[in-house]
């Protein structure tokens, strides 16, 4: 008997412990700022938290488009909404496709207005050409100077050139792997945070140390704060930023005074890649021609992606319309071996280098070792561009993050009165057996919000409902049982024995309750959305979270209690 | 503590007055939605716009509807929401709209017609929804569709652990607990949306709990083949179980009693239809289900009986 409650407690000891793990907040280090914040891993929904919720459509009244067609359209469209919102630099955007719609949630959007805007926008694409560089290298003296004017020196964040890390060219000139850049953001995150925890201890000592730094930017690269950011690229015209600095020179170049200083005929855009290198990881900067050599309506179409049949690498075939490829023609004729950029809503998505005179059909060739997949990517981005479609917000919702934390706080001191009141009932109603009964829905409560976190499960406020009335579920079951326990004892039983006949009889009862339940909860998953889902998701946890407290933990309490009373012949319930 | 221990009330013989209340509630409800030209869906399920204001200075429902007439838009209801303790006025404003009209325009016309009577720094619009005539009649179809499944799978479900004939008796409760959740809410105007939907579908939950936790004791009383009659085994197993009954929706009450209370504007109604479900689950479970389970056996031994004797 001793025995079998040991490994009880074992098991019940090593579920608290996996759900308890999975509630540990982590820190998260934010890049750009370099703060770290602490983060409850449950994942809280957006009427919680406040955001925006957008499903949008593709806005095709006649109803022209069906099967393949209109999936390959919400295809494209899916690949540009997710294009424009990791620009946005919202942090965790959600952008996925349900049917034919695509749902968008953004969490702490300013601006939602703005958020609509850029997320519905149809698509542009250009083909523009690279420069070589020259005219920006040598008008960069003169737009680090109207940043200098236009920041003020005093402001310009000068740890960043301190920190400024080599540019490994024969790293790069070796094409650099993806999975570098991701190994160094790790690193990078890593000096982030023993800055941040330094910070965090002696603020005066923080200040001083600013001001110092200040000091010697002004001596040294100060005065070149855009040069400083800029390290060599792969090709002619494409400059490397360090990721970290990226958003700091995106907001210098917008600065009128920079603008003004940039050469004629050539504009600057951002690359969409990241590029690993050394220590860090980079965002390309492409000087690109102002004029651009062929837009996505004189595209007729792209793809699908194919492979070369003599070299077998990844190809992407496309076919301009017939004003297009007299443009074309023209275009590339005087551009033969320049570098063509493709250009989707200002990002460049990929180049190519021009090998012949192109004209109504043309294929890019992707460097040999570039996957498939690379090479469908980049036709669905040439498709978004040549079949642009225009796209209609079906349903929208805000919440401001005030409302939201309203929400919260109601949300939590409802649940906590529920809960006390119904531990009061429990431990009024059924003494010491309550008290199990309470000691059992503790565990309850964190296997119910060890699951959430753990199944990465959205917390909403209906959700929250779902989880009260989960409670009520593992409430019942418990009363189910010390009912039965009564009926037993009161038939004449001994504890032991009663206490085990109760547990027996009420098992089928709790067994076919939380079944039916756990289906109502299953359709519910199935076939909401939103809301309704949260809800679902809280209650199907809830009732396994339930069952397993009230059957395997209540039980174990139980045969403690009986242990530890020995002989005593009554039991307190 | 022991509430109801040892009753012996006599529930089934009460079948008769308590269909008679069933129906004459069923009827009130269903003569009020009638009465009131159905329910009051929110924009959920007919599109529209919903947008919650938050206005830092005073202002009341009429002066917004001559801000918004005069803007032009018009059959916007308006509704002033009580938060406890916060120094702001918030408001709910619904405007359905039909298939033709276009949900995104009206929101920018209210939200331009506001800025122009009050200052764009004197409210914040806390909440917005906006939704397409399209996507209301999805929820719609997708709500009833869940509805109507979970009734089938509890039917094969309860046949398959029971008998038909609970399952039967069942699903008539769960449908009865429906009827009169719905009539609640169109006497008390409660608006359908989504998170009603939800609490309907957990009352049908709570319901069928409720029911099947009887069931199983009669299940259980049946098996021991006591020479007694069937009604006196469901009154039996009714009694047996009533402590419980009354214990479980006792704390779910207080549960549900605390999220009406402190929950907020969002989840009020939810809890409160859910209260009402509470309730009524647990009044049909005793005078619904047991009484129809009695009366489908009592219609099958006399069908057996004419049977056995022709």
């Amino acid at each position: 008997m001793f025995g079998s409650v040991r490994w009880r407690l074992v098991w019940i000891a090593v579920l608290v412990a996996v759900c308890g793990f999975a509630l540990v907040p982590e820190t998260i280090v934010d890049e750009v700022t370099g703060e770290s914040e602490r983060v409850w891993p449950l994942k809280l929904g957006l009427d919680l938290q406040g955001g925006m919720h957008l499903a949008v459509e593709i806005y095709d009244p006649e109803n022209t488009l069906s099967g393949q067609d209109l999936d390959d359209a919400v295809e494209r469209t899916l690949t540009t909404i997710r294009n424009r919102i990791d620009e946005f630099g919202v942090r965790e955007p959600t952008i996925q496709r349900s049917g034919n719609r695509i749902i968008i949630e953004l969490a702490g959007v300013d601006d939602p207005e703005q958020a609509k805007r850029i997320a519905t926008e149809t698509a542009f694409m250009e083909f523009k050409i690279v420069t070589d560089g020259q005219e920006f290298m040598d008008a960069l003296e003169r737009i680090d100077r109207a940043i200098v004017n236009a920041v003020g020196i005093e402001n310009l964040r000068v740890t960043t050139l301190e920190t400024e890390p080599e540019v490994d060219l024969s790293d790069i000139l070796g094409g650099a792997a993806d999975s570098a850049a991701a190994e160094d953001e790790a690193n990078e995150e890593d000096a982030v945070e023993g800055e941040d925890a330094a910070a965090g201890d002696d603020p005066a000592a923080d200040s001083v140390a600013t001001g110092e730094e200040t000091a010697d930017a002004v001596d040294e690269a100060a005065a070149r704060p855009l040069s400083a950011l800029l390290g060599q690229g792969r090709i002619l015209g494409e400059y490397l930023v360090p990721q970290e600095d990226q958003p700091t020179a995106a907001a210098w170049l917008e600065l009128e005074g920079v603008r003004e200083a940039l050469p004629r005929g050539v504009t600057l855009h951002w690359g969409v890649e990241q590029v690993g290198a050394g220590a860090g990881s980079y965002v390309p900067l492409y000087v690109l021609e102002a004029e651009s050599l062929i837009t996505g309506d004189m595209l007729q179409d792209a793809g699908p992606a194919n492979r070369d049949p003599t070299f077998n690498q990844p190809i992407v075939p496309f076919e301009t319309t017939r004003r297009g490829s007299r443009v074309f023609e023209r275009g590339t004729a005087r551009n033969i071996g320049e570098n063509m950029a493709i250009v989707l809503d200002d990002r460049v998505q990929s180049y190519a280098v021009i090998r012949s005179v192109l004209s109504r059909r043309a294929q890019i060739e992707l460097t040999p070792g570039a996957s498939f997949q690379e090479a469908q990517e980049l036709a669905l981005v040439l498709r978004a561009g040549a079949l642009p479609m225009p796209i209609e917000v079906v349903e929208e919702r805000n919440v401001s993050a005030s409302l939201g934390e309203d929400s919260i706080r109601q949300g939590r001191t409802a649940f906590i009165i529920g809960i006390i009141g119904v531990i009061i009932v429990m431990m009024i109603y059924y003494r010491a057996a309550g008290i199990l009964a309470v000691g059992a829905l503790l565990t309850y409560v964190i296997f119910m919000l060890g699951g959430l976190a753990g199944l990465d499960a959205t917390l909403t406020l209906p959700g929250i409902a779902g989880l009260i009335l989960s409670i009520g579920m593992a409430v019942d079951a418990n009363v189910l049982i010390f009912e039965r326990v009564r009926e037993e004892l009161q038939a004449g039983k001994t504890p032991r024995t009663a206490v085990d006949a109760g547990f027996g009889n009420a098992l089928s009862a709790i067994i076919d309750a939380n079944l039916t339940t756990l289906i109502t909860g299953i359709i519910l998953f199935q076939f909401g959305t939103g809301a309704v889902r949260g809800f679902a998701v809280t209650l199907c946890i809830g009732i396994l979270a339930s069952f397993f407290s009230a059957i395997y933990v209540t039980r174990t309490l139980f045969i403690m209690y009986l242990n530890r009373r020995g002989s005593r012949e009554s039991v307190s319930i | 503590m022991r509430v109801f221990q040892n009753a012996s009330y006599k529930f089934l013989s009460m079948r008769r007055p308590a269909y008679f209340a069933s129906a004459a509630i069923i009827t009130i409800g269903l003569l009020s939605i009638i009465f009131r030209g159905g329910l009051r869906t929110g924009v959920e399920f007919t599109g529209g716009v919903l947008l919650e204001v938050q206005f830092s200075q005073t202002t009341d429902v009429g002066q917004i509807r001559d801000a918004l007439t005069a803007g032009g838009t018009t059959g916007v209801q308006i509704q002033q929401l009580r938060t406890v303790g916060a120094e702001t006025y918030d408001f709910l404003l619904r405007v359905p709209v039909g298939e033709e009209e276009d949900q995104n325009a009206i929101r920018d016309q209210i939200r331009t017609s506001l800025e122009t009577q009050y200052s764009a720094a004197s409210f914040e619009i806390a909440r917005g929804d906006t939704l397409s005539a399209k996507v209301g009649d999805e929820f719609q179809r997708t709500a009833v569709v869940a509805v109507l499944l979970s009734f089938l799978l509890t039917l094969i479900y309860l046949a398959f652990r029971f008998e038909w004939r609970f399952g039967v008796a069942a699903v008539i409760a769960t449908v009865h607990d429906m009827l009169i959740t719905f009539g609640f809410i169109s006497l008390f105007d409660i608006e359908i949306n989504l998170a009603t939907v939800a609490a309907i579908l957990t009352i049908i939950g709570y319901s069928l709990n409720d029911t099947i936790v009887v069931f199983d004791r009669v299940r259980e009383n049946l098996r021991k083949k006591r020479k007694e009659a069937y009604d006196a085994t469901l009154n039996r197993s009714l009694n047996e179980t009533l402590p419980r009954t009354v214990l479980t929706s006792g704390t779910t009450l207080i549960a549900l009693f605390s999220l009406v209370v402190i929950g907020g504007a969002v989840i009020r109604p939810f809890a409160s239809v859910l209260i009402i479900g509470v309730l009524i689950g647990t009044y049909s479970s005793i005078f619904v289900a047991s009484p129809v389970l009695l009366e489908i056996h009592d219609r099958a031994r006399r069908r057996s009986a004419i049977a056995a004797r022709t």
